[in-house]
């Protein structure tokens, strides 16, 4: 009895120990991986630091037609800082993109619509009159404002539109929807923006928080970090590499 | 008798191996573990050109990855495991390619529904998800096979997307959406007043409560068999999802590995969980506010 006793404490000791042994591998494997990726952080800035001043020359000539339709995808909290998003803005309107999709689940983007709208007209005039050309270039941008609600809900209004079309009085005898009524149905209910060819997620993890999903078949999903780590080498090393980029779309 | 040395010297290997990978797990299995992970089997065709296989030894070295990447999801504990067999975008290749394809798929679903399989001795479910009817007739009766086969199956769930693609299971998941608010309406309308048309009409038109919701289509999504999931990984380092889990996928965390789908490893897997575990509370966050 004594010795079961005994056999028993060394068995719940040794097990207690094994637990904070891996543990303890567990927290420094963890501490390992933070370090690499801080060393990787600055190894980045350094490189960013050379795109932005045009050290890297492959970097100087970006083929930007490419991006016909460019999404930014911002965690909401980050979305907040107005400030921010104008000034990713501008960096992008300087590059050259046209078009803009601006993408947060919240909705704060929308939100703040109006004042980031007046923001980027203000700091483009600003750009326009503090250059030295002699005549006003104005750079017409098309942006577009995108919440969750244009996700998930808005394949739900799609879906009760087609309900309404083809179930209203007798139900036809056989029915098939195809993609295509998926799509008029989407534009119908207002829910039918294009397609984005690269897809930007500034936050802390590398997923596209819901964007429309009808809309990102083929896009290619790049991580730039969070909002307030931005840096605009990131940028043109993202576009930069999208623009290398050769899909096959399942064939 | 070198052939019996040699093979007691794989065994050895393999337990080893086994041994090492179990601890590797067990550190792990200290932080949180992913329950569902995707992979999209990309690089099989660039894998046989890389290593001047014969055209469709690419896809079978790609099988061999599938398994072994499903040994180890559920030596650690991952309970739902999903891969990108084959897009209904992929019907276009080359017949010959597709009809080889198929071959495989076949061979492999027969192999996997026997016995003695990894399937059955681990107790792994298998489904197949996608539009099956675009299959032919064989491959779609040896996977329905499959489904039964395996439905006795509890510890951990495989669903094969084939003929798949996410644009196609909304589509499906809205059609079938449909067909149930249709098949309510005229219940609701046959108790009422003995299924008065003109009703039926003002009753699709108006009540709130006959409108589809998200979570109606939800419901109707092929993989509504399995909780969203929290990984996905495409590997030959594209950055695109190409038409694969969209609906489910908004909270997930995206990698894509350089290395081709045969080449996948533990390495992989161990550095995808690792990260997934830094970012575990903001992914836990975001999905509980959603």
């Amino acid at each position: 009895m004594g010795l079961g006793n005994e056999v028993q404490k060394i068995l719940s000791w040794t097990s207690v120990c094994g637990n904070l042994v891996l543990h303890l591998v567990w927290l420094i494997l963890h501490l390992i991986i933070n370090v690499w990726y801080s060393v990787l952080g600055i190894a980045r800035m350094v490189e960013n630091t050379l795109i932005s001043s045009g050290l890297l020359k492959s970097y100087n000539a970006v083929n930007i037609s490419k991006v016909r339709y460019l999404a930014v995808v911002i965690d909401s909290e980050e979305a907040r800082e107005t400030s921010k998003v104008l000034e990713l803005l501008c960096w992008l309107v300087s590059i050259g993109v046209k078009s803009i999709c601006l993408y947060d689940r919240e909705g704060v983007l929308k939100k703040s619509q109006t004042a980031i709208i007046e923001g980027l007209n203000k700091s483009q005039k600003t750009i326009v009159e503090g250059s030295d050309h002699g005549s006003l270039v104005e750079k017409h941008v098309d942006l577009e404002f995108v919440s969750f609600a244009d996700s998930k809900p808005a394949i739900a209004k799609a879906a009760n539109l087609l309900f309404a079309k083809h179930y209203a009085s007798t139900k036809p005898e056989k029915l098939n929807f195809t993609e295509s009524d998926m799509s008029e149905a989407l534009q119908a209910v207002g829910y039918g923006g294009p397609e984005p060819d690269l897809l930007l997620v500034y936050g802390p993890v590398r997923c596209h928080m819901g964007f429309p999903a009808w809309r990102i078949r083929y896009t290619e999903i790049v991580h730039m970090g969070t909002l307030k780590s931005m840096e605009f080498g990131s940028l043109i090393k993202a576009i930069h590499k999208f623009t290398k980029v050769h899909q096959n779309y399942g064939q | 008798m070198e052939g019996v040395n040699g093979k007691k010297v794989g065994h050895l290997f393999e337990n080893i191996s086994s041994f090492v990978r179990q601890c590797i797990f067990s550190v792990l299995s200290v932080g949180p573990v992913p329950s569902h992970i995707a992979f999209i089997m990309d690089g099989n065709r660039r894998y046989s050109k890389k290593q001047n296989l014969i055209d469709g030894n690419g896809h079978r070295a790609g099988f061999s990855a599938l398994i072994n990447m499903l040994k180890y999801c559920y030596e650690l504990g991952v309970k739902y495991i999903t891969v990108y067999a084959f897009s209904i975008d992929n019907f276009k290749r080359r017949p010959e390619e597709v009809v080889s394809l198929m071959k495989l798929m076949q061979e492999k679903i027969d192999e996997l529904t026997k016995e003695e399989s990894i399937v059955n001795r681990l107790g792994i479910r298998i489904y197949f998800q996608g539009n099956l009817k675009l299959l032919s007739d064989h491959v779609r009766s040896a996977a329905e096979r499959a489904m039964v086969k395996t439905s006795g199956n509890s510890k951990a769930v495989l669903s094969i997307c084939v003929a798949y693609t996410s644009t196609d299971e909304i589509v499906h998941a809205v059609q079938e959406s449909c067909e149930e608010k249709w098949d309510e309406i005229r219940k609701l309308d046959a108790n009422n007043d003995g299924g008065n048309l003109v009703r039926l009409e003002e009753n699709v038109k108006d009540k709130d409560e006959h409108r589809i919701g998200v979570t109606n289509v939800d419901r109707h999504m092929y993989m509504s068999v399995c909780p969203d999931p929290d990984i996905i990984i495409r590997t030959s380092g594209a950055a695109r999802l190409s038409n694969f889990l969209l609906w489910q996928s908004a909270h997930c965390l995206l990698y894509s590995p350089a290395a081709l789908w045969p080449e996948i490893g533990l390495r992989h897997l161990i550095w995808v969980i690792l990260d997934f575990q830094r970012n575990y509370l903001y992914l836990k966050e975001k999905k509980k506010q959603s």
